[in-house]
């Protein structure tokens, strides 16, 4: 039972950071209605941006972790959303209107280059940062097995309910949201009553940045080691939670591991993707799409 | 950044310099922020900590090459084509003389002088640079239009020119493995092109039906000693029986939910490859496949006893491009082979039905198409060309892993079958021979190879959009009857 609750923590955890990769997935598709494939490449390089800029106020010698930690999120956000900016200027728009491949070929191009983009310049070597946040609380106490909730995973957990707030905050009560929403249902009309279309998808672009960059942090906090490579299993993995949800996500992987052989925890992932998009093809909440002719 | 200098008042004469500048120098600006965390700041591991190396050089010049390229952008763009494309060769003639940090650098400023001075000179031929979405789409179906006239007599030339290539003075080993390689992917592409092209479906696993027939052809020669020819047709069923399996229940899916799952079946072969190692060696592969035989006469120097070799057979002295030779011709034969089973079912009812449902789904529905079952057919059909290439592959290298076999080739293949434009056999081989063969040559930059291909992924579908050579020609419509109408010709005139 304790290693049950210990695996559900570490699954919401891990299910906080996939749903902060899904939002920018989920907001893209409604808006241009793509799969962003670069979006894993973001979260890639938002982690990579993270470990620099930890190195950097490493040697600047601010070490007072509640500083140090916004300034890497600030600085993490800022350059990402950069990054998804010049990619949707440079990738997607020059191809909106056209046929409906072309921007998914466009993405999947954007997200090799990116890749190497990032093994070229800064090394195909894994990078390790020392653990930032240490100590935790200890649940229960005695008996076999003792369920741990590290500070980590509460800071984690709190910024993505936080985050996630605020994210729903613009979406619902905010101009840009209204925005957003409006271009959703059609960009045409959204263009004709006035609405800056290119400057909406554009700034759609770069939240899903900046929320792909927060996760890029944590996962650099939880796990300490980043390679180029994390972003494409992490984005097809965000994909699947676009789909299920980002806690379900989570706790099929931590459970998977916890239980069953940890080598075929993305199988089971992708698995329950499958049977999920077979048996309610619009998503575990979503309502069905009709088609109209 | 939209076109700031194009609002001038058109009886102004000359460019708006202020505005150029501005603009120019905003670009710089994303671009310094882009190069500035990861170009800038490198991390080094060393003893396990990670530290940084500082490297300003490399992001001021990129920022400055961003800003010239932007200014000789717009001034194309406004008219000025002459004065850029001078600046444009004398930089890279330039630049070609100046000690620059990294090969990287040479790269880029060739590359970037070469794109602007193509630009430049496109402008001065057409007086202007830049043509709408639609113009372009139109002028690209021009163009695919006349390709598909003239396949007809370049596809007979080409399919000549391979079956000659062997034979030719300058055809050594190394430019036949390349050739091998180009083939495959040929081949591969014709296959993938039944799913996408025909069919309309974004399959983004397709490098699991190759797996499928790669493993199948190994796993059987080790286990049961099948030979390669047994293999072959036994590889391209249980691919097809792969694609059963999978379209099955994914073919209700559409669009980008398709695509997804696909891409995570070809995901989950290759982890249940990587992780069941006691069948599939797991991350070593499998290693000593056996090679095929030419009916029955293998290709060793000193073979078994009782067994005539190749060359003892034709007595010839021993040669090691025999098996090269034989291999080429063996996966050139598998590549027409594809080609002419889907040139032929392009023209069954089968055929028309994948295109028509290409077009319309639910029209398609109405019509009482069951569009589950022809669907499925593509699948199969399309899986077993996979299959077969994958058997080809696996005893053309003599060693399979599952490295091979991760999304990045679905990704090659797809990229072939759109670049080349979706439908198009020709185009194809074309994307192929560009992406694939192309790349061989430069092997001195090979870690700058990926790179370079996501970026002309990218730059091709921004240029043009339905791939080099897309035409989309109905094959039912009366097509000649079309045409001579267009051209104003009475429809029964003479041809």
């Amino acid at each position: 039972m304790e290693y049950f609750f210990q695996q559900l923590i570490n699954g919401l955890t891990l299910g906080a950071i996939y749903g902060l990769i899904a939002i920018g997935y989920t907001m893209v598709y409604g808006i241009i209605g793509m799969i962003n494939f670069a979006h894993g490449e973001i979260y890639m390089i938002g982690a990579f941006i993270s470990v620099i800029s930890f190195v950097v106020l490493g040697t600047a010698g601010i070490t007072w972790v509640p500083l140090a930690l916004f300034i890497v999120l600030i600085m993490a956000i800022l350059f990402t959303s950069i990054y998804g900016w010049t990619i949707e200027r440079l990738a997607y728009r020059p191809l909106r209107g056209s046929f409906r491949l072309a921007p998914l070929i466009s993405a999947i191009g954007m997200s090799i280059f990116l890749q190497n983009y990032v093994q070229l310049l800064q090394g195909a070597r894994r990078k390790t940062i020392p653990p930032v946040i240490q100590g935790g609380f200890q649940l229960t106490e005695g008996g076999a097995f003792s369920v741990n909730l590290s500070y980590l995973q509460v800071v984690i957990i709190l910024l993505t309910v936080a985050l996630m707030a605020a994210f729903t905050f613009v979406i619902t009560r905010t101009s840009l949201g209204r925005q957003q929403r409006a271009c959703e249902q059609d960009k045409l009309m959204a263009g004709l009553v006035g609405v800056n279309v290119d400057r909406t998808i554009s700034l759609t672009f770069v939240m899903g940045a900046a929320l792909a960059a927060v996760a890029g942090v944590m996962v650099t906090l939880y796990y300490g080691v980043i390679d180029f490579y994390i972003g494409f299993l992490a984005g097809v993995k965000a994909f699947t939670a676009a789909v299920l949800g980002g806690i379900m996500i989570g706790l099929i992987e931590a459970m998977w591991s916890g239980y069953f052989a940890t080598s075929y925890k993305d199988v089971a992932a992708f698995t329950i993707l499958v049977l999920v998009l077979i048996f309610r093809p619009s998503g575990l909440l979503g309502r069905p799409e009709v088609e109209k002719v | 950044m939209t076109s700031i200098a194009s609002n001038k008042v058109a009886s102004e004469p000359g460019p708006a310099l202020g505005a150029i500048l501005r603009e120019a120098a905003l670009t710089a600006l994303v671009a310094f922020l882009l190069t500035l965390p990861l170009v800038g700041l490198r991390t080094v591991e060393s003893g396990g900590s990670v530290s940084l190396r500082t490297d300003f050089t490399s992001v001021a010049l990129a920022v400055g090459l961003v800003f010239l390229g932007r200014i000789g952008m717009i001034l194309n763009r406004e008219g000025y084509p002459v004065p850029v494309l001078a600046v444009a060769i004398v930089i890279a003639v330039g630049a070609t003389f100046t000690p620059l940090p990294g090969s990287l650098a040479y790269v880029v400023i060739l590359a970037g002088s070469l794109v602007l001075g193509l630009q430049a000179l496109l402008a001065i031929r057409r007086s202007r640079s830049t043509l709408s979405l639609q113009e372009r789409d139109q002028r690209m179906d021009q163009i695919g239009a006349k390709v598909q006239q003239i396949a007809w007599y370049v596809g007979p030339i080409l399919v000549a020119f391979a079956i000659a290539l062997p034979m030719l003075p300058f055809a050594d080993r190394g430019l036949l493995g390349v050739a091998i390689l180009v083939m495959t992917y040929i081949m591969l592409g014709w296959g993938l092109n039944i799913i996408v092209g025909l069919a309309g479906l974004l399959d983004l696993g397709y490098v699991a039906f190759y797996a499928v027939g790669a493993y199948s052809y190994a796993l059987l020669a080790q286990w049961f000693d099948f030979s390669f020819w047994l293999c072959l047709p036994l590889a391209g069923l249980f691919a097809a029986f792969a694609g059963l399996l999978l379209g099955y229940p994914v073919l209700r899916l559409r669009g980008d939910y398709f695509a997804i799952v696909t891409l995570g079946f070809g995901e989950i072969i290759r982890i249940v490859l990587l992780n069941w190692a006691d069948v599939t060696g797991g991350p070593n592969g499998i290693s000593g496949i056996p090679r095929p035989s030419f009916f029955g006469l293998p290709f060793d120097r000193s073979p078994d006893e009782g067994v005539t070799s190749f060359h003892q057979f034709f007595g010839l002295d021993y040669d090691a491009t025999h098996r090269v030779i034989f291999l080429y011709y063996l996966i050139l034969a598998l590549a027409l082979l594809v080609n002419l089973i889907s040139m032929r079912l392009r023209k069954l009812p089968l055929g028309r039905a994948w295109e028509a449902l290409r077009e319309d789904d639910i029209a398609c529905q109405a019509l009482g198409i069951n569009r589950t079952n022809m669907k499925l057919a593509a699948f199969m059909i399309s899986a077993s060309f996979g299959g077969l290439a994958g058997s080809f592959f696996a005893t053309y290298q003599g060693f399979i892993s599952p490295e091979s076999f991760s999304f990045i080739e679905s990704a090659i293949i797809l990229a072939i079958v759109v670049l080349g434009g979706m439908g198009s056999q020709l185009g194809i081989v074309i994307a192929a021979l560009l992406l694939i063969g192309l790349p061989e040559f430069f092997r001195g930059l090979e870690e700058y190879r990926m790179l370079a291909f996501g970026l002309s992924m990218v730059l091709i579908m921004v240029w043009r959009p339905r791939g080099l050579l897309a035409h989309r020609e109905p094959s039912l419509l009366f097509s000649k009857y079309a045409d001579r109408l267009r051209a104003g010709k009475p429809a029964g005139g003479a041809q």
